[in-house]
């Protein structure tokens, strides 16, 4: 049986080397997420006191927090959120239900698709031509209208998704009850789908909340609380950005308190919607 | 799933009994298209903005944009290669890294990981994803780069036999920043993407073709290099390039680690640039308008880089990984 049923020495090593190969890179890319974890823990949370949630940003020096990057980061997120919600989720409605297989839905999926992985930075020079230069000025609304269109892309496919894993007889069982299309899938497979329309918001929120580079020059920056988004809205990550690079220990110290903050904020957010998407979907 | 399964063919065969249902639904459908259009929209006016904000650096350096690689912003002088060249370098020798590791795991995932251990491992590849490229940034310039030029770098460079070609590519200054460390650090952010879209195309592939091949007395490699490559090599091409769109179009962890000087890098160890990072860097304190207006050129050619390469990467993958 064994001199039958093993193989040869040759194969057994090519066999070997490649088991160990993929064991290495498997241990590789886990090692860098614990040593990235690592860092933000030992050198962030040192600086993570009361300060940073009561105080605004400081001059180099004194005593300060990140009151207004949070607040600013919040409001810019929480407005793009809207705006991608309510345009992501109409289109991957339509997508879904009724673009059917005609050539014009095939190339907005498509273009869709193109929009996901398109280069954030791109979108903020999209946005700086359309919104502050003309307007003459950066803004938090820039900003947010930035991150909304990073954040559609990513609804409109998981809302298209998970609409077409609703099974037809849930269409055909509403409309034959005499429902109208609009109420069929505003209340039936809407609601069939919910958690998963959930999952695909938070996975928007979790990629838009560490987005710098498209606020670099639209949302800017700014020293001192602010509430209103017609004026340069300072906001975490361009704060990190500012703070990292800075030659002052204490503003790189805020820096990476801010880092650890962000990177919680959205692998929490991936955790929670990994954990709802579990339940309905396969493995 | 099947082209039926959408309720506007259901409602054809009964259509709805009150007249307002019936008026409302064409409002509804006309909301629908309009929002997917919308994003039709914005992704032609990105180009079209582009296009146009870029149109002055065009005209003012004509085809000399595109091979001169020389900016000086004192001088007035833009052109577009060295950052393009970059670009191109640092996102290679990314993909070079992170192909086999991601292949691998992917291959770990579907074939050799324990049961009880593969959720773990998975979320935690997702994981690293996650995390944004700020913090990328940081960790790649204050964690990595140090520990790069002590431990990789500074052995290299010394080895190196003076007059050698290989001499030539590794000099440098010895702090760990430059386009070497800007690809780890690339690899490492997109390594995550290329390996899910793997496993899930590894996933397509039916469990009888890999069983019979197991069947057969095949080992795993054999299974994998005849029965399982073969089966997705399309995808999987096509899960490279997404990685690829994804290392060209990456700013903030680039911008940190790369040394952002212009022109060409003469080194794996020299400081460079990237298309990206060159605008992130000067793009808020651009004054002239040429300065502003060569920035923009520069997004217009990283958008039509990106383009074909992302829509090459979906025309391959198609819709089966379902990513």
């Amino acid at each position: 049986m064994t001199a039958l049923g093993a193989p040869r020495l040759s194969r057994r090593i090519g066999e070997g080397a490649f088991l160990v190969f993929c064991w290495l890179a498997t241990g590789i890319a886990i090692l860098a997420l614990a040593a990235i974890l690592w860092s933000l823990l030992s050198q962030g949370i040192g600086g993570l006191d009361l300060d940073i949630f009561t105080k605004s940003t400081p001059a180099p020096g004194s005593e300060g927090g990140l009151l207004n990057a949070i607040m600013g980061s919040l409001m810019m997120c929480v407005v793009a959120m809207v705006g991608a919600v309510f345009i992501g989720v109409l289109a991957g409605t339509w997508l879904s239900e009724f673009a059917r297989d005609s050539h014009y839905g095939k190339v907005i999926r498509f273009l869709n698709d193109v929009l996901l992985s398109a280069p954030s930075i791109l979108v903020g020079l999209f946005i700086y031509t359309i919104i502050v230069a003309p307007l003459k000025g950066f803004s938090g609304f820039a900003g947010a209208v930035a991150l909304a269109l990073i954040a559609a892309p990513v609804i409109t496919r998981t809302t298209e998704d998970v609409l077409r894993l609703q099974p037809i007889a849930l269409r055909e069982a509403s409309v034959a009850l005499g429902a109208p299309v609009w109420s069929t899938i505003l209340t039936v497979i809407w609601k069939a789908a919910q958690g998963g329309m959930l999952t695909g918001a938070l996975l928007a929120f979790a990629r838009i909340s560490g987005e710098t580079a498209p606020l670099l020059f639209t949302a800017l920056n700014n020293q001192f609380l602010s509430l209103d988004m017609t004026k340069p809205t300072a906001n975490l990550p361009v704060v990190i950005f500012n703070f990292a690079l800075s030659a002052y220990d204490d503003w790189r110290r805020l820096a990476w308190a801010g880092a650890l903050l962000i990177a919680a904020t959205v692998l929490t957010v991936t955790i929670v919607a990994r954990i709802l998407a579990r339940e309905p979907r396969r493995s | 799933m099947t082209a039926a399964a959408d309720v506007s063919r259901a409602a054809a065969v009964a259509p709805p009994r009150s007249a307002f249902g019936a008026a409302f639904d064409k409002a509804f459908e006309i909301l629908c298209f309009s929002a997917a259009t919308f994003l039709l929209t914005a992704l032609g006016g990105i180009v079209v903005s582009l296009a146009i904000g870029g149109w002055p650096a065009f005209q003012a350096f004509g085809f000399g944009f595109f091979t001169s690689a020389e900016w000086d912003p004192v001088q007035e002088v833009y052109g577009s290669a060295g950052a393009v060249a970059g670009t191109l370098i640092s996102a290679a020798l990314a993909l070079l890294f992170a192909l086999p590791l991601s292949f691998g795991i992917a291959i770990f995932l579907v074939e050799l990981c324990p049961p009880m251990l593969r959720r773990p491992i998975g979320t935690a590849v997702e994981l690293l994803a996650g995390i944004p490229s700020i913090v990328y940034g940081m960790w790649g310039l204050f964690v990595f780069a140090p520990w790069f030029a002590k431990h990789i770098q500074m052995p290299i460079m010394m080895s190196a036999e003076p007059g050698t070609l290989w001499e030539k590519i590794t000099t440098g200054v010895p702090n760990g920043a430059g386009v070497l460390s800007a690809s780890i650090i690339l690899a490492i952010m997109i390594l995550p993407f290329i390996a899910a879209t793997m496993r899930e195309l590894l996933l397509t592939i039916p469990a009888q073709v890999r069983e019979s091949a197991y069947g057969l007395g095949s080992t795993t490699f054999e299974v994998v290099r005849k029965v399982s490559i073969p089966y997705i090599r399309t995808g999987a091409i096509g899960a490279v390039m997404l990685g690829l769109g994804r290392a060209l179009g990456e700013t903030m962890a680039v911008t940190f680690i790369i040394g952002n000087a212009h022109g060409f890098p003469t080194s794996i160890f020299a400081s460079g640039s990237t298309i990206a990072s060159t605008i992130a860097n000067e793009f808020a304190e651009a004054t002239g308008v040429l300065h502003t207006s060569s920035l923009i050129a520069l997004g217009l050619v990283l958008f039509i880089i990106t383009f074909v390469v992302l829509a090459l990467a979906r025309l391959l993958i198609g819709r089966q990984a379902n990513l």
